[in-house]
């Protein structure tokens, strides 16, 4: 399939295919972080996460409308200040959660699934209530769209580079939280050893909630970025679901180092794939190989030693 | 407009033959506008039990007000709304009013049938006005068929189905596919496309005609590339930089749903200008229903091509408009299978008078050669196969979300479902 190209033609879409990994790569980190925080930590299976980010996606939504209505000038910025509303509405409604409903299923881990799943629809229906059945268009900053020429081939998109750089920030802030402060040191003892964790005087009902609500938080984030490279509507969120699971158990649930390394080797298996194949065979393949894995190291990619 | 670029088609009709073949017609264009109650004893129009009364008669609406597909079904729903209401204002049909139950599908094609029935057996509604994906319709058709119920389906479709109990008021594949490829052929001198799709029976089954075609019948013309993603894909860089390598003339795209923003987006991310027109991109799937998420500044400058845009400049649209947005809202936009829908009821009443009965039998032996002149697309008429002859127009998406017509067949376009060296 390559005969008809001159080498700097192949050279430049090699590289830019590259360019379409690493940002594959990169939405694959977003999706997941959230995740892997409450499903690896907290062992709840949110089937609501993509509903999460999408009401970081509709909070971007009416920040970008306030900044056009009232302040144009900044409108160019609005997107920082919608990230970080973004994180805190889905956070609040996390923490919501987590109380109202959440809390009282942790000794029933399959009926999380059931309950996060019937939270799911209601949280599609309730969008459909406030913001109509039909996708919103997010109008995106100027500067954030468009391309990058970097030689006659070779262009690199801006958005793609943005979402780079938000999923290394939002991975180095994770990791700090989780192995560098103390709350992350308390998630870690609880999901160890929840009772000998309530015994030395760690409040678990509340790193629980707190956990849950942080988890949401950066889903919502996620979402809000994803208003630059997909839909928003009520039930986009379902759209990522799937990619969402299947990168967080590949990874291995509890370890942020294996949700990494999940995401990115299927991004780059995908990505790869998609190229040489059709985009349907690339899925299936990829979907092929992770069960095949999987069903060789149930565990993931990579496990944390656990005392039981 | 654009006659020095139209395309005389071999399957075309003038609307004089049209009229002269017609025999219902001359019936219904001679039936009083207003037609009182008395005049048709309920006995008379109603011989198989259906709700029909001395003054009212109900039909369904049966489409998606939840799930995924509410997002495209909810214009069809106000534009058949709009419609009753309307007819409703003029005296109704038979001098009866219309009424109707609206059933929600769901999105789930199990639903779609099971509400079928109840529409059909429970409530004997004289039609039903439903469905929008191919999936729905075909889990109703066998239930329509079974009770003989009569649908009016909106949506343009793959083609390929011919029912007698139900009536296609959107285009077949052929009529939207083959008028916009020829078109884009003669005028702008395309040579190479790239077919891309989502991954189901209507792209797929487009993009079969639209291969046949060029390879086929449009002279010196290839098809470059073929590609399909799953429903709900989002991730459209791989296939952005396979289009740059192969460097066609045309993005032959019938990406739907979500996935249609992702790929706009990217495709502006990726530095491709569609205002540039290298590659020129051509669409099927973009109503400005779709526009309004996906943005009209990411998709300005791409062509779509169908039958019906907001923008056309006729008495008929104009009104339309206005009337649809004095119902539901200023802000609301109205796409080719909004326009489709509202047609639905207009046709059943015209067919009904022209039977003067309300009996479905009836009413399906008067529909072929049915015509509606106040269409808001211009004029359309039913054919014997139950789709419409209707014109095929290609426009150009504009930043407010608008198509700019640049384009419209001379002729009606006939349906053809079942395209002969196509399959």
């Amino acid at each position: 399939m390559f005969a008809d190209y001159s080498m700097s033609e192949l050279g430049a879409i090699f590289a830019m295919q590259g360019f379409a990994g690493l940002i594959l790569f990169s939405v694959f980190v977003l999706m997941a972080l959230g995740l892997a925080i409450i499903f690896g930590q907290m062992g709840v299976i949110n089937m609501a996460h993509g509903e999460f980010m999408i009401l970081g996606a509709y909070v971007t939504y009416i920040v970008s409308n306030i900044f056009a209505a009232y302040m144009p000038a900044l409108f160019s910025m609005y997107f920082f200040v919608a990230m970080i509303l973004a994180f805190i509405a889905s956070g609040a409604l996390g923490l919501f959660v987590e109380w109202a409903m959440i809390r009282h299923l942790y000794k029933r881990p399959l009926d999380t699934l059931l309950a996060t799943w019937g939270l799911s629809l209601i949280l599609q229906q309730l969008y459909r209530s406030i913001f109509g059945a039909r996708e919103v268009g997010v109008s995106i900053p100027d500067w954030m769209m468009g391309s990058l020429p970097l030689t006659d081939m070779i262009e690199v998109p801006i958005n793609g580079i943005f979402v780079m750089i938000l999923a290394v920030t939002i991975s180095v802030g994770v990791w700090i939280m989780m192995y560098r402060s103390n709350w992350g040191k308390q998630v870690r003892a609880i999901n160890q050893n929840r009772v000998m964790a309530d015994a030395v005087g760690i409040n678990t009902a509340w790193t629980d909630r707190l956990t849950f609500g942080i988890g949401c938080g950066v889903a919502g984030v996620a979402g809000s970025a994803f208003t630059m490279i997909g839909s928003t509507g009520p039930t986009a969120g379902q759209l990522y679901i799937v990619d969402t699971f299947l990168v967080v158990v590949f990874g291995g649930a509890g370890s942020l180092l294996g949700t990494i390394a999940s995401a990115f080797s299927i991004s780059q298996a995908q990505s790869i794939m998609e190229f040489f194949l059709s985009g349907s065979m690339a899925k299936v393949l990829t979907l092929l190989t992770v069960v095949g894995i999987l069903m060789i190291r149930p565990q993931g990619l990579f496990t944390l030693k656990l005392r039981k | 407009m654009s006659d020095e670029n139209s395309i005389p088609k071999s399957n075309g009709v003038s609307r004089r033959a049209v009229l002269a073949g017609g025999t219902a017609l001359t019936a219904s264009l001679f039936m009083p506008k207003s037609l009182k109650a008395s005049d048709f004893s309920t006995a008379a129009v109603n011989t198989t039990g259906l709700a029909v009364t001395d003054d009212t008669v109900t039909i369904g609406i049966l489409h998606s007000v939840t799930g995924t597909m509410a997002i495209s079904e909810t214009g069809s729903v106000q534009a058949e709304k709009l419609a009753i209401e309307q007819i409703n204002a003029q005296g109704g049909i038979l001098g009866r009013k219309i009424e109707y139950i609206q059933e929600d599908g769901a999105s789930d094609w199990p639903t779609f049938a099971e509400k079928a029935r109840k529409l059909l057996v429970n409530d004997k509604v004289a039609s039903v006005m439903g469905c929008w994906t191919s999936a729905s319709r075909k889990a109703v058709l066998p239930v329509f068929e079974q009770h003989n119920g009569f649908l009016y389906y909106p949506t343009f479709y793959e083609g390929l189905e011919q029912s007698p109990n139900v009536i296609y008021t959107g285009q077949e594949a052929t009529q939207q596919i083959i008028a916009g490829l020829d078109w884009v052929n003669k005028t702008k001198g395309a040579k190479s496309f790239y077919l891309l799709g989502s991954d189901y029976i209507w792209p797929r089954t487009s993009n079969k005609i639209a291969r046949k075609h060029i390879e086929n019948f449009m002279e010196g013309c290839e098809v470059v590339g073929e590609e399909y993603y799953p429903l709900g894909h989002t991730q459209f860089n791989s296939v952005i930089n396979k289009i740059r390598l192969r460097k066609p003339d045309v993005i032959y795209a019938i990406v739907v749903g979500g996935s249609n923003v992702a790929f706009y987006k990217q495709l502006k991310a990726a530095g491709i200008d569609m205002t540039k027109e290298a590659p020129l991109l051509l669409t099927i799937s973009v109503t400005e229903d779709e526009i309004r998420g996906i943005g009209g500044e990411n998709i300005e400058g791409a062509y779509a091509c169908m039958k019906y845009f907001q923008s056309l400049d006729n008495p008929n649209n104009i009104d339309f408009v206005k009337e649809f947005k004095k119902m539901w809202g200023d802000d609301m936009v109205i796409g080719d299978v909004t326009q489709a829908a509202y047609l639905g009821p207009w046709l059943w009443k015209a067919a009904v008078e022209a039977a003067g009965s309300f009996d479905v039998d009836k009413v399906r032996a008067a529909s072929p050669g049915i015509e509606l002149t106040s269409a808001p697309e211009g004029y359309v008429k039913v054919h014997e196969n139950h789709h419409l002859w209707s014109k095929t127009r290609v426009g150009r998406a504009q930043a407010d979300g608008q198509y700019e017509v640049v384009f419209e067949t001379a002729e009606l376009v006939e349906p053809d479902p079942f395209p002969e060296g196509y399959q």
